[in-house]
């Protein structure tokens, strides 16, 4: 518990910088979301500067996906692992920056040409190819407890449940959340 | 942009947020009911609740969101705030999704160590993950009918998705890998099919 209370804030500045300007290095190459860089920020975080251990690593994105909010705020959490609050601000900014700043370029270059066909193209041709993200996403979340024999059936009913309801219902999101960490505080799956 | 959009709600199409402000407490308030993902219920409160977007004007700034690198509710959060009120509402928005969702987060970091090995805290955040999934499964099912009007058409546009599917559900690509012959292709498709339908 020490380990999470106190993190190791003792970080020298150049070794802050230099977590930052990684973490903004990550965040041009962050497509699909930063999560598909914890590959290289393990690496740079663990393997290379050995900063924190695997498991807090583990822990970082474990615990940002069980609270809410978006899921990019896992980064905030090893940060926070590395050098308290300061380590946070440099992940969470770092992360943000670069991939804000071309977001708000890119939205404005296209308002400007909304009707042009080049623009009708790319958003019309995308928009398929998005919504099997969309269901690959749902998929790859739903697989870790569809795979441990244990937790299936319990965790294909909450699935189910929860597309039927959303689909047939003005249901808020929260309630079905709080139905599956009933179900699953109970022994459910 | 601003004018675009006053346009759009003059001529009783959406109305979006009023200000920057209601912006802020909307994106708060989505980002507080998220557990495990935003997505879902960005989509239920800002095309079916609040109605500020059409399920198609969703799956295009989430289509764009998608390809560009970052976080795609924080994009989609961005595009939607810029649009309406430019940097003001672009910050706005980031500060909603993010503010108190991060103090939550460094929180439960301080606590989760002393917690982790319960079993009914372990098994609350199982439910709550399958949950997730569904709800993201919901959401696509959802948007599914966005792509009514689309110019691929119906098979071209279940072809094209069900291959997005399977390259990154089951095969486990890259998604730069899938993007580059299946995105370029379906928005050359497009672009063909734009020409011959004008």
């Amino acid at each position: 518990m020490i380990d999470f209370m106190m993190p190791a804030a003792t970080l020298s500045l150049p070794d802050l910088l230099g977590l930052m300007l990684h973490f903004m290095m990550l965040s041009l190459l962050a497509v699909g979301g930063a999560i598909t860089t914890a590959p290289d920020m393990q690496r740079y975080v663990v393997l290379q500067n050995h900063w924190i251990t695997d498991a807090q690593f583990s822990a970082s994105i474990a615990i940002a996906q069980a609270a809410p909010g978006p899921n990019v705020l896992f980064v905030a959490a090893i940060g926070w692992n590395v050098a308290g609050l300061w380590g946070a601000f440099a992940t969470l900014f770092g992360s943000l920056l670069p991939s804000t700043l071309l977001t708000l370029w890119v939205t404005r270059w296209r308002e400007q040409r909304r009707e042009t066909r080049a623009v009708r193209a790319f958003t019309q041709g995308l928009a398929p190819v998005t919504l099997g993200l969309l269901a690959a996403t749902g998929w790859v979340l739903a697989e870790p407890f569809v795979r441990q024999p244990a937790q299936r059936l319990g965790a294909l009913a909450l699935v189910a449940a929860t597309v039927v309801a959303m689909n047939t219902s003005k249901i808020s999101p929260m309630w079905l959340l709080a139905l599956g960490a009933l179900v699953g505080a109970l022994g459910g799956l | 942009m601003g004018e675009d959009s006053v346009l759009e709600s003059r001529n009783g199409r959406l109305a979006g947020p009023a200000s920057a402000k209601q912006l802020f407490w909307a994106c708060n308030g989505l980002a507080l009911q998220g557990f495990g993902g935003v997505l879902a219920v960005a989509q239920s409160e800002l095309v079916e609740r609040r109605q500020w977007l059409t399920g198609e004007q969703f799956l295009e700034l989430l289509s764009l969101s998608q390809i560009l690198p970052g976080p795609n509710i924080v994009n989609l959060g961005l595009m939607l705030g810029d649009r309406y009120f430019g940097w003001r509402g672009a910050f706005a928005a980031l500060a909603g999704l993010l503010c108190l969702p991060l103090l939550i987060v460094l929180g439960l970091a301080a606590l989760y160590s002393q917690f982790a090995d319960v079993a009914a805290v372990a098994g609350a955040l199982r439910g709550m993950g399958a949950v997730a999934a569904g709800l993201v499964l919901a959401t696509a099912l959802k948007l599914s009918s966005a792509l009514k009007a689309n110019v691929l058409g119906l098979y071209g546009c279940i072809a094209t998705a069900a291959c997005s599917f399977i390259a990154i559900a089951i095969l486990r690509w890259p998604l730069i890998v899938l993007l580059a012959p299946l995105g370029v292709g379906a928005v050359a498709l497009a672009w063909f099919r734009i020409a011959r339908n004008d």
